[in-house]
């Protein structure tokens, strides 16, 4: 089982995110080269899951065109850390918008 | 046995319950219902206000720093401490410190420096590496992590799994095997930089535990000097042994604390909840579960408090923790589903802290040692010698 979220990239419009379900689990965001923006999750306090933080960001109308890839996964948290833990082994650094993450100490994986 | 607490003890556990109600508890209610850990700048706010409190780093001996509180006192910390949202594996979110890996009080001078000395003033951070794939509950003959001496070095290869904080921390306590022929007694404990060439944390375990994962760890060809080695070549678990008993109080006491905390809610609940007409608290069948979740509770507080005197005062108390783990893991997850059971639908919510219990405590009944090896230590000590 790869370790990476690895499911095809879906445009970020209405269609899309409504074809989800109020689930939790986790969600990267892109840019059009699917180059990873943004790691985050849909958490407990998130009111319609998945489904509920895509269409808070579709509601931004930001300029940009985006991509999104969910997981379900009750183990929301911790897999939000390894796909960013994952992401600093592959890139050497955070998503642009997760630089936030720097104030907490993320762990190291060595990926073989 | 006498358990009334001292005017000092009673001191501390109405602030330390003051500082669940008042402080832990209003930061949990922003977060995440599985999350661990305030923003950073929080966290440092409650330490500073332990500090203040003088009970910051609880474990560790006078000597080093440490608020020179005993076992028992600590103890009675505990269940209090984990009367919150996160407190069974995040009591306070560690806002008291602790003695970490106390099997570094026992280090050379030398490895004091590089390694105990920083993890008290909080430089550093390290993991107990014990278990491997091959096995948990019986550690000593589980071990197949090898360790060869080459000149000065030992050569290490092997694998652990559940391993927590590895991947964050700086160094490690590593168990592997240096005879391969003397099963307990062919182990040794080393000392491992996670800087090292062939340390590598290869996967975060995930489990019923949203929070604090697991690490999987992979060793190969990792070198590591002589002057790493803790303790003496071949007498690693005796190390881990006396880690493993000495765990087993202040892992039962966290178990009671929720449990307590569950049960105030369920004596809340069932006063205010009617169905048919009549408060939930009139149902037999309800007044029963209270009931049966008051007798877990003091049973559990009792074995728990028992195995802390014992240890305070220098006695074996070997028994007594493997009862206190065992009663305190499994009498939680009954409290806990009992109190779901009354709180009906809400009680699967993510609403209530309950489910996040109920998985948690889940864990308990396996972590330090499962239920039936708890039954083998006792059996042993009851019956007497080692069985096969």
């Amino acid at each position: 089982m790869s370790i990476r979220l690895e499911k095809p990239w879906l445009a970020l419009t209405s269609e899309n995110v409504n074809q989800l379900q109020g689930q939790l689990g986790v969600y990267q965001i892109a840019n059009s080269e699917k180059e990873i923006l943004s790691i985050r999750y849909a958490g407990g306090r998130s009111l319609f899951g998945l489904q509920g933080e895509l269409t808070d960001l579709l509601e931004k109308n930001l300029d940009e065109t985006l991509y999104f890839r969910v997981e379900v996964n009750m183990q929301y948290m911790t897999r939000h850390e390894e796909l960013l833990m994952i992401h600093m082994a592959d890139f050497g650094e955070l998503p642009a918008y997760n630089q936030e993450m720097r104030k907490h100490k993320l762990g190291r994986l060595s990926l073989s | 046995m006498d358990f009334d607490m001292t005017p000092e003890q009673e001191l501390i556990i109405q602030n330390v319950r003051r500082f669940v109600r008042e402080e832990v508890i209003p930061l949990e209610e922003k977060m995440d219902p599985d999350a661990s850990a305030p923003p950073p700048e929080d966290l440092e706010r409650l330490k500073n206000q332990v500090r203040d409190m003088g009970l910051y780093g609880l474990g560790i001996p006078a000597e080093f720093g440490g608020p020179d509180v005993g076992i028992v006192t600590q103890t009675l910390m505990a269940i209090e401490m984990s009367q919150h949202r996160g407190g069974l594996y995040s009591p306070c979110f560690g806002a008291f410190g602790g003695a970490g890996l106390a099997q570094l009080f026992e280090a050379t001078d030398d490895q004091k420096e590089r390694y105990l000395y920083p993890v008290l003033k909080g430089e550093k951070h390290g993991f107990f590496g014990l278990t491997e794939p091959s096995g948990g509950a019986d550690p000593a003959r589980a071990i197949q992590t090898r360790a060869v001496k080459d000149g000065d070095d030992w050569v290490l290869n092997g694998a652990k799994i559940f391993i927590s904080g590895a991947d964050k921390a700086d160094f490690g306590i590593l168990f592997a095997r240096t005879d391969p022929d003397a099963g307990r007694g062919g182990i040794t404990c080393f000392l491992v930089d996670t800087d090292m060439p062939g340390f590598h944390v290869r996967r975060v375990v995930h489990t019923l535990r949203s929070t604090h994962y697991a690490t999987e760890i992979q060793i190969e060809n990792l070198r590591i000097p002589a002057a790493n080695v803790l303790g003496e070549v071949n007498k690693g678990f005796g190390i881990a042994n006396d880690r493993l008993s000495r765990q087993r109080i202040p892992y039962a006491a966290g178990c009671i604390g929720v449990a307590i905390k569950a049960q105030e809610m369920a004596v809340d609940y069932v006063k205010i909840r009617e169905t048919f007409g009549a408060p939930l608290a009139s149902r037999q069948s309800i007044q029963w579960m209270i009931v049966d979740n008051e007798i877990d509770i003091r049973t559990s507080r009792f074995v728990t408090l028992d195995a802390a005197l014992r240890s305070e005062k220098g006695e074996s108390f070997r028994t007594e923790a493997a009862m206190a783990k065992l009663l305190a893991s499994e009498a939680g997850g009954r409290v806990v589903d009992r109190v779901m059971q009354i709180h009906g639908g809400y009680g699967m919510t993510k609403d209530l802290p309950l489910e996040r219990w109920f998985r948690e405590m889940r864990i308990r009944r396996i972590g330090e040692g499962p239920s039936e090896v708890q039954r083998l230590v006792m059996a042993r000590d009851i019956i007497g010698g080692s069985f096969h």
